[in-house]
This record gives structure tokens, sequence and C-alpha cells, in this order.
């Protein structure tokens, strides 16, 4: 590979940067999942990787030789189940908040086998 | 097609168990009503058949066959031969004493009869099955009633409750774990695919023109004998059942050990030695030789004991191990004689447990030491203690002498040695029935049992049913005999084949 | 005619009695009188029905040779036809008779003797139970219908033994009588299943002719052992060494239990057992030597501790060993008909003696020590009179019926050998002396201030007075009148008395009874000096040689210690494994659910590693799967 071409590559965009891209997202959302202790920001990882992944069937869906827009129609189901996840997610996170008294999920740990 | 009368008996207790949920939960009258009536109802079409069972005819009677799930070869196919059909009497005498022993339950009545209508229900069916798959259905069927039954209304004792239901369970399932392996290993290897099939008579037709090798069987019969063996309780594999005895409710522990412990042997004999005969007589000296350990080592550890159903269960192995020593044996004989001895020992033990439920119901005692004289205050109760006692020692002309004798008969001329040490356990057997009967009915005078009123009306009825049928076998055993032979004779030339096939011990026995 | 009808019907003579015990044990177990009506009739039927037997026998209707026989099938399993029947020659004829006349005067006795007993119902039910079963025994037609009733009389042993069950000394001994025993039938159900086995058979009849056949085949060593085997039932049955230790606490019972079932009858039946099955041990010279040589021990044996004993109705015990020995001895050498003479006699005057001792004892309140009774003749004339007749007749002064059997068998015994003839003449001579022991210490003497004794009523009285008279006649009357026409085996056997033995056999008893006259009566010789004197053998003999207590450790040792060591194996170490494997697999689950410590992130980081190590493996063998798809992926 050439200079040229590695330019080429990295001003043209094409489908090699959105999957960068979403690799990147996704990556960003797992690290935050792995790292924070709240639950809200764990709640928003999620919500992350979820774009990410809708961001990748929404690009291989255009760049991809398919003649209907499933990919884009998959991602839209992707966003609307995302919605209701968070609300369910926001709503329990509310509940744990109350019973618990903190939503710090170190101290969350009754699921201990 | 001719009346459903198999259909009928097993589905009695399931619609009666299905018609309880919609009693109300106060109305214990009713409830215990329903299930006696259903009972008796399913009795009723059993002696039916029992009496109208054509001896002359043989093979298998009552037959009905639908099929079911037909890409597998599984059909709903019942029916009953002279080995199952008293077997079936036994369950169904046997559920209606259980249902009347329970007749005070108080706690949660209506759950307590529905299970025990499904676990009646699951015996029935594993009884009556021609099939393997319904077979291993109804085998699975009645481990969660129990289960249940042992943690909701049971005892502790020795050990918590829990442990024991938790022990049984895990015995059994690993046992039918094993079971189930070697089932499905039969069933793949009996028939090319396409062809498949469940059914009993198929299956034995595969054996017959020899889809079995000689090989896969000695390798799947132990498979086999551990899911059977365990629920008949066989030496070493009994150590869930003297517990479970103990820790479970009255109706329960007559059922598990009146039935269940035979369905094992039932389940040996029809998928073990019918099947897999040739593994069956490799491994029959193994086999053999520790069932009569079992007999001895039980019998010497009843001697020790001192809880009444300790005790019982403990018998129950010993006698089991007779039960086993007929079945591997592996001649016409001693394999009547186990048959018999089934229905002999299940009809006995249970009535030792409705007799012994009574006293702990009224009492909450069961050690011996603590109950003692009883004989003063309950005539009633002491004739059944007697009756199962002396059936238990093996009394001749009551229900157990002729089995035993058969077994013995059949089994002396095959393992003289193993045959001399089961004979000489009658002697123990005596020992440790007479010491319990003397020190619990005997005896001077113990007040604390004034108060407690002897068996009257309803809870005398598990005394006179089973009663009934262990004098009445007992007296005329032809009853019995002629219907088990002709289960037995027409397998007269398997056992004649196999009878010079190698065991483990190398050559020709 | 009324023989051919009683023949036809001998099934009915076990049935009654059996009929009789359902009603009562059914129905009119609570009312004494009727209980005790129905009980009687039954048993009186049964023994005009016997009468009519031995009518058929004593017209000739009826020989050794060709028995009367009736035949059911009871059970057939497999290729094993087990039957049920009814098998009558002279010997069945005159054991049904005996039995039924001793149980229908005990069956009057007990009237009066159970009459303030709340229980006499049930008495009554298990008498007619006991009598069917013995005489279902005694007409059995196959070995395993005899062991099926054999057990039967053993229940019913077990439970008169154990009557009065608030009695702990009774529950014991019920419980004793009834394992004791069981050793015996062990060896008895064994010797049956070799003889089903070896010949297809356990019929009486078929036997017969199956066996020499068998013998002149193959010889006659296995048949020497079920012939042994077959010989430990009688052994725990009739009380011989060393399973005789359950008949002197069987005294436990009531006394006409005692005199029926521990006397007359049931431990007879052993003895009848081998004169049925004559026709095997007679071919057997080793299994007769062992009979005849345990059979000679055991009545010396016995006679040895009858002679310390102080209880009543326990010196009586001991003389009914003794007396069982004889018979034995008598098989033994060869002789049915003694034998089969004696068991006779022997049932009339020792039942006699039983129901003497139970008035003696009930009048006495329960007393069963001899030595505190005493001159009990002026209180109890006819009681005295009956008992005195059965001492003299078990000690064999002619013209008593035990002179005349035991003659039998002290000729029969000489003629075979001189020391087993020796043995059973020292016998006669300690059998004579402790007897007469008994009736001197009892009714002679002066009557104590304190004792209560007065004579029975009549219910009690008349049956004495019935056995006496048997006592005194049967024998002779079964001398003269050809007892050995019609009970023999083989060749009918030499009747004449040899005066020889039977003159040294009367001096013998005479002297006997004089020396206990001297030592009891006249005091002429203290007793506890001669007691003294004995030391350690008094002390053996009154202890009955320890036997019991011997069994007891035995029976610790083998019973009750292994029973604790398989209990704790069963808990520790089967019980152990089995726990031991549920732990495992607990232990191995709790590795396992280490990383699962509640911390949710954790669990999303094994998750995504999962997926990446996934992932990885994927691309690894990337190109294998597409060299399988052919690209097409």
């Amino acid at each position: 590979m050439n200079l040229m071409d590695f330019v080429r590559l990295a001003t043209h965009v094409g489908l090699h940067h959105f999957l960068l891209f979403s690799a990147l997202l996704f990556a960003i959302g797992l690290f935050g999942l792995l790292t924070k202790k709240g639950l809200i920001p764990l709640l928003m990882c999620v919500e992350l990787m979820l774009n990410a992944v809708n961001i990748n069937l929404v690009a291989f869906n255009h760049y991809m030789p398919v003649s209907d827009y499933s990919g884009q129609l998959m991602a839209i189901f992707a966003v609307a189940v995302a919605a209701s996840e968070v609300a369910v997610g926001v709503a329990l996170a509310f509940r744990i908040y109350r019973d618990h008294g903190t939503v710090d999920v170190d101290e969350l740990r009754e699921m201990k086998g | 097609m001719d009346f459903p009368v198999l259909s009928t008996v097993l589905l009695a207790p399931l619609i009666a168990a299905f018609a309880l949920c919609f009693v109300d939960k106060e109305n214990r009258d009713l409830i215990r009503k329903v299930a006696a009536g259903a009972m008796i109802f399913a009795l009723c079409f059993t002696l039916y058949a029992f009496f109208n069972f054509d001896t002359a005819v043989g093979g298998v009677q009552f037959a009905e066959k639908i099929p079911w799930v037909e890409d597998l070869g599984v059909c709903y196919s019942v029916g009953v031969d002279g080995i199952s059909m008293p077997l079936l009497l036994l369950s169904d005498v046997i559920g209606v004493s259980a249902v009347y022993t329970s007749w005070n339950t108080e706690k949660r009545a209506k759950e307590f009869f529905i299970l025990l209508l499904l676990l009646i229900a699951g015996v029935t069916g594993t009884f009556i099955a021609r099939d393997l798959f319904i077979f291993l259905l109804s085998y699975e069927l009645f481990v969660i009633p129990v289960f249940v039954m042992v943690l909701v209304w049971g005892s502790t004792k020795r050990l918590p409750k829990e442990f024991v239901a938790m022990k049984f369970i895990v015995f059994l399932l690993m046992g039918s774990a094993f079971m189930l392996v070697g089932v499905v290993l039969l069933y793949v290897t009996a028939y090319p695919a396409g062809e498949r099939t469940f059914d009993f008579e198929a299956l034995r037709l595969a054996e017959e023109m020899g889809h079995f090798s000689e090989d896969f069987q000695i390798f799947a019969f132990p498979l086999l004998l551990l899911g059977f063996g365990s629920l008949l309780s066989m030496f070493p594999f009994h150590s869930w059942s003297p517990d479970g005895h103990a820790a479970a409710p009255t109706a329960v522990s007559m059922i598990h050990a009146g039935i269940l412990k035979k369905l094992g042997a039932y389940g040996l004999i029809r998928v073990g030695v019918l099947l897999l005969p040739l593994g069956a007589k490799y491994w029959s000296p193994l086999i053999v030789t520790t069932a009569v350990m079992g007999v001895l080592y039980a019998a010497y550890i009843v001697m020790a004991q001192k809880d009444l159903k300790y005790i019982i269960g403990y018998s129950s192995v010993s006698h089991m191990g007779y039960i086993l020593l007929g079945i591997m044996t592996l001649n016409a004989i001693s394999v009547s004689g186990a048959v018999a001895n089934m229905v002999a020992h299940g009809m006995m033990t249970a009535l030792f447990f409705s007799q012994i439920g009574y006293i702990y119901e009224r009492t909450h005692l069961r050690s011996i030491p603590e109950l003692r004289g009883l004989a003063h205050y309950m005539p009633h109760l002491t004739i059944g203690f007697m009756l199962a006692g002396m059936t238990s020692l093996g009394l001749p002309g009551l229900i157990e002498f002729l089995p035993e004798f058969t077994i013995f008969v059949g089994t002396f001329g095959v393992y003289p040695v193993q045959a001399l040490i089961a004979i000489f356990v009658i002697v123990f057997t005596a020992l440790y029935v007479l010491r319990l009967l003397a020190t619990l009915l005997f005896g001077p005078k113990d007040e604390k049992f004034a108060v407690v009123p002897d068996e009257q009306g309803v809870s005398l009825v598990p005394l006179l049913l089973l009663g009934l049928f262990i004098v009445g076998f007992g007296l005329f055993p032809s009853l019995l005999m002629n219907v088990v032979n002709c289960g037995i004779e027409p397998l007269a030339p398997l056992f004649e084949k196999i009878a010079a096939a190698p065991t483990l011990m190398g050559g020709v026995r | 005619m009324f023989f051919d009808f009683a023949l036809y019907h001998a099934w009915l003579i076990p049935l009654l009695p059996a009929l009789a015990f359902l009603i009562i044990g059914l129905g009119t177990r609570q009312n004494k009188k009727t209980s005790a009506i129905i009980g009687i009739t039954a048993i009186g039927a049964s023994f005009l029905l016997s009468l009519g037997v031995v009518g058929a026998v004593l017209t000739k209707r009826l020989v050794m040779a060709a028995p009367f026989v009736m035949k059911t099938v009871w059970a057939h399993i497999g290729n094993m036809d087990l039957g049920m029947g009814v098998l009558i020659d002279p010997l069945t004829a005159m054991m049904l008779v005996v039995v039924t006349t001793v149980a229908l005067m005990v069956n009057i006795y007990s009237v009066g003797y159970m009459a303030h007993d709340p229980g006499m119902g049930r008495f009554f039910a298990f008498l007619s139970l006991f009598a069917a079963s013995m005489l279902g025994l005694v007409i059995s037609l196959n070995f395993l219908q005899m062991y099926i009733f054999w057990e039967g009389v053993g229940l019913c042993s077990y439970l008169l033994i154990g009557f009065y069950y608030y009695k702990i000394s009774a529950r014991e001994a019920a419980k004793k009588a009834f394992i004791t025993t069981r050793i015996g039938d062990f060896g008895m159900l064994l010797g049956i299943l070799l003889l089903q086995i070896t010949f297809g058979t356990v019929d009486f009849i078929e036997l017969k002719t199956l066996v020499p056949n068998y013998i002149w085949v193959s010889g006659t060593s296995f048949l020497t052992v079920i012939g042994l085997l077959l010989f430990i039932g009688p052994i725990g049955k009739s009380g011989q060494f060393p399973l005789h230790v359950w008949l002197p606490d069987a005294m436990e019972g009531p006394t006409p239990v005692s005199a029926l079932i521990h006397a007359a009858t049931m431990v007879v039946a052993g003895v009848y057992l081998i004169g049925r099955a004559y026709f095997i041990f007679a071919e057997l010279p080793v299994v007769l030597h062992v009979i005849a040589w345990l059979g000679g021990f055991t009545a010396f044996f016995a006679a040895t501790i009858a002679i310390t004993q102080r209880p009543f109705k326990r010196i009586l015990a001991y003389s009914t060993i003794s007396q069982l020995g004889y018979m034995m001895l008598a098989l033994g050498v060869g002789s049915l008909t003694a034998s089969m003479f004696h068991l006779m006699t022997h049932a009339f005057f020792k039942a006699l003696m039983f129901l003497c001792a139970g008035a003696v004892i009930e009048a006495m309140h329960e007393e069963a020590d001899i030595f505190k009774m005493g001159g009990l003749r002026h209180r109890m004339p006819v009681t005295f009179k009956c008992m005195a007749i059965g001492v003299v007749a078990i000690a064999g002064l002619p013209p008593f019926a035990g002179f005349f059997s035991k003659d039998a068998i002290l000729a029969a015994a000489a003629e075979v050998s001189f020391p087993l003839y020796l043995l059973a003449s020292v016998t006669a001579f300690m059998t004579a002396f402790y007897m007469s022991r008994l009736l001197f210490v009892a009714f002679f003497g002066e009557v104590r201030d304190d004792c209560p004794a007065q004579e029975t009523n009549a219910f009690m009285r008349w049956p004495l007075v019935v056995l006496a008279v048997l006592s005194v006649v049967s024998g002779a009357w079964g001398h003269f009148a050809g007892f050995s026409d019609w009970v023999f085996y083989g060749v009918r056997e030499e009747e004449a008395i040899n005066w020889t033995i039977a003159g040294s056999s009367i001096v013998l008893s005479l002297f006997a009874m004089w020396l206990a006259y001297q030592i009891y009566v006249e005091k002429r010789w203290s007793s506890h000096q001669i007691a003294k004197r004995l030391g350690v053998i008094y002390d053996l003999s009154f202890h009955a040689y320890y036997i019991d207590e011997i069994y007891a450790f035995i029976r610790e040792l083998t019973v009750d210690k292994i029973g604790q060591l398989a209990l704790w194996v069963d808990t520790h170490i089967v019980d152990g494994v089995v726990h031991g494997l549920g732990r495992l697999t607990k232990g191995l689950s709790v590795l396992l659910a280490l990383p699962q410590n509640g911390d949710t992130q954790r669990y999303v980081a094994f998750f995504y590693t999962g997926v990446i190590a996934l992932v990885a493996y994927s691309l690894f063998f990337a190109v294998k799967i597409l060299a399988v798809t052919g690209g097409a992926f």
C-alpha cells in the first residue's frame, strides 16, 4: 500500500470507517460497563453498545448489495427496544435506590451464588 | 373395541385429582371422600380385570393402543399380562388403603390428596404401560409428588425431612439418568432409523432376532440395573430408602415400600431381563451375591434399630433382596416366586406402615421402648401388627410363605450357597419381628396409652382390606399364582435359552 | 357305614376346629360360654370322626400298606405342583385319636380352669386353631403341607405360651419358643427344598416309590444330608438337645396348654414327622444312628436336670423332653411301633399329670414350688389318685400304660446296641426317681397351715379321671389288642415281652421309688446333704447346665453386636459414601461459584471474555470453515 492509497482510504468515507467507528463506540461502552459503578452510567454504556450495533446495521445496509432496507428497519426496531429497555432499566434503578439506598453495583451483591 | 378397563383405572385418580382442584380447601370431608371414591372405583375395575383375566389364554389382555408421537414410534399402549396384573391389583389395593390411612390429614388436605392421587396414577401407568416411552414417562412422574409430599407433610427424626427429600430425589434421578441412557441405547439399537419404536413387544422381538449383540447387552444391562436397582433398594444402593420411609408421611411410606420398590423390580424384569437376557445372565452371579448380602446385612441392621419406621424400612430392604434374588436367578420358578413375592411383600409392608401410621398419628411416638404394651388397649391394632409381623416372617397360610418358598426352590439348584444364606435369614426375620411385636404389643400396661382410641370405622379399612388379601391369597395361593404363572410360562423358553449363556464367572453355570 | 363316612370326611377333622376358630375369633370372642360350647362341640365332632377312622383301622379297612388318600392341587408354579390333601393310614388314625382325645379333655378342663379369666373366648379360639393345625399336620399328604401346619402349630404355641401377654416372662418365653423352633424349621425347610429339587415332589406316597430307586441308582450319601436336615426340624419341635431350651420356659402358658401342646401333641410332631417319613429314614443308617444317640442322650440329659428342679411344671417339662428323647431313641433303633406306642401312652399320662399340675397350682393360688406344698393328698384326693396313676405309669410299672411302651423301647434298644440300652435303663431309673420325688414331696407329708388347697371343680375333675383310666388301660390294650398289627414299618415286629429286660426295669423302677420314699417321706437321708455333697454336679443340674446363659451370650455376640456393627457401617460407611458424594459435588460447586461473587461487572467481564474467545476461535478456524463450506460463508 503506498501513501496515496492510504490517504484515499483515510479521506474517502467508506464501510471501514463506519465499522471502525462502531467498534470504537462499542469498546467505549464496554469499558464503561466494566468500570462505572453507578447504575445510570451503566445503562448509558449499554445504550452506547446498542448504538454501535445500530451503526453497523445501517452501514452494512448502505454499503452491501441488498435490495431492501432490512438493516435500517432492524436498527429502528433496536432503537425502539432500547428505548423501552432504558425505561425499564431506569425504573428498576429507581426501585433499587428506594430499597437499598444506593445504586452502586459493588454494593448490590445479592446475586452472589 | 371393548370397554377401556385399564384406561378407566388410570384415569380415575387423574380425573379425581383434577376435580379436587376445584373443591373448596376447607371442605375436607368432601375432598377425602372424592379421593376415596375414585380409588374404590379404580379398585373395582382392577378387581374386575383380575378376576376376568383369562389364565387359559395368557398373553397381554385388556389391551388398548392409540398412536401418539408417530415420528418417534410412541404409542399410548396399555395392557396387562400375568406379571403386571397382580401388581396392578397391588397398587390399587394399597392406593385405597393409603387414602384411608391419610383420612385424618389436616394440613393442606386438598393438596395432599391431589398429590396422592397423582402418585397412584403414576404407578398405575407404569404397571399397565406396554410402551417403553409411556413406561418411562409414568416412571419419572411419581418422583415429583413423593418429593413434595416428603417435604411438606414429612416428619423430621434422625435427619431433617428436607435433607431426606433431597437425598431421595437425587438418588432416584441419578439412577434414572443411567437408566435413561440404557433405554435410549436400546431404542436406537433395536431398529434402524425410521422403523424405531418403543413398543415392548417389538423390542422383545428385536432381542429375539438378535439385534442386541451380547456385548451390547453386557454393557447396557448395568445401566438399567443402576436405575431399577436403586429404586428397589438394592444393596448397596439402598440407603435412601429407610431414611425416606422414616421421613415420609404414612401414605407415602406405604406406597413407597409397597409399590415403588416393586416398580423397580418390575422394570428390572420387563426391561432388564426380557430385553437384555444375555446381559442379565452375564451379571447374575454378582447381583445374586449382592442381593443375598443385602438380605443378611439389612436383617442385621434391623436388630439394632429402635424406630419402627426404620425397622420396617430396613426389613423391606432385606425382603427386596429376596425378590432381586428370585429375579436374577433367571429361571421360571424363581421369577414366578419373585413376582408373587412383590405382591406379598407389598401388601405386608403396607399393612405394617398403616398400623405404624395409625399409632404415630395419635401418639407421635414410634420407637419401641416408648411404645409398649399396646395390646392392653388396642386389640385391633394388635391384630394388625400381628398379621403383618407373621406375614413378614413367612408364616404359612399367609401370603408371603409360598412366594418365598418358590424363590428358594428356584434358587437353590442354581446358587446353593447364596440360597442357603437367604434361607437362614428367615431365622433372623423371625427374631427381629418377634422382638418388635413382643416389646410393642405385649408386656406390662402403660397408662399413657389408655386415652388412645383403638382402630375403629374408617381407620380399620386398611387392616381389613389388606388383611383380606393377605389371608385370602395365603390360604388360596392359586388365585394369585395362576395369574403369575400365565405371565411367566411363556418366558420359559427364554430362560432355557440363556441357561447356557456365559456369566462373568466365565464358563457355563 | 359310619367308618367309611368318617374316612371319606376325614378332611372335616381339622376343618371343624378351624371353623370354630373363625366363629369364635370373629363373633363370640366376648361371650365366654358360647365360645366354650363352640370350641368343645367342634373338637368333639372331630373326636367322633377320629373314632370312626380308628374304627376303619380296627375293622382292617385300612392297613399301613394301603393308605387312604385324597388330594387336591393347592398351588401350581412352573412345573411344580404343590398338593394338599388327606393321607390316612393306621399311624394317622392313632395320632388323630390321641390328639382329639387329649384336646377334647383339655377343652373341657379349660372351662373350669379359665372360668375367671376375661380372655377365655380368645383362649378357646386359640385352642381351636391349634387343634385345627395339629390335625392338619397329622393328616398331611406331603412334606410341604406338613411344614405349613407345622408352622401353624408353632404359631398357636407362640400365641398360647404368651397368652398372659402382660407377663414379661410369658412374652419372652413365647418369643423364645418360636425362634428356637424356627432354627429347627430352617433345617427342615432346607431338607424339603432339597427333596423337591431332587425328586420334583414332596408327596409321601410318590417319594415312597421314588426313594428306593434313587438309592439303588445314586446311593445314600446325598439322602443322608437330606435326612439330617429334615431331622433338625424335629430337634427343634420335639425339644431335643441342643434346641430343647424353649420347652421348660413354655410352661409360662396356661397349664391346659402345657398339657395339650407342650406334652401330649405338638411336641410329638417331630417324632410323628420321622415316623411319617420313616421310609426315608429307615434307609439311612447314619441318620438313624444320629437319631438314636441324640434321642438317648436327650433322654438322659433331661432326666439329670429334672431331678433337681423345684417348680411342679418344670419337672414335668424336663420329663417331657426326656420321654421325647425316648421316642427318638426308639425310632433310631428302628422300631416305629415302639416309638408310636410310647407316643400314645405318653400323651395320655403326661397330659394327665399336667392337668393335675394345673389343678394343684390353681388350688395353691399360683404357687408352683413343690417344696412349698405337702400333704395335698388329704386335701385333693381325686387329683392325688390321678397323679399317682400318672407317676406309676411313667415309672413303668405293670399293668400301667408306660410299662408296655417303655418295655418295647428298651427291648428294641437292647437288640441294636447295648450302650443305648444301658443309657435308656439309667434314664428309666432316674425317671422313676424324680417323678416319685415330685409325688412324695407335693402330696405326702403334713399339710401346711397356710395351705389353701381344695379339691377342684367337676369340669376339671372328670377329664382327669378319663385320662387316668386311659393311662391305666391304653398300654395293656395296645399290647394285647395288637397295636403292632396296625402301626409298623416294613415287617410286623415281635411283641412278646422280654421278661429279662422287663423284669430288670421293674426292679430298677421299684428301687428308685423306694429310694425317693426314703429320702422325701421317711427323711432317712437329708436331700440337702446329698445336694451339698454333690456340689458342682448339683449346681449344673439345677441351672440346666447353664445352657440358657451360654445361648444368650452367643446370641448377644452373633446377633446384637454384629447388628450394631452393621448399623454403624450403614450410617457411617454406606451412607457416608453417599453423603460424601453429595458433599463432593457441593465442594466442587463452591469452586465454580467462586467467580460468581455477585459483582455484576465481573459477570460482564466473563461474558465478553467468552465472546472474544469465541470470535478468536472462529477466526482461527476461519480457513477451515471456508474450506468446508466452499467459501459460501
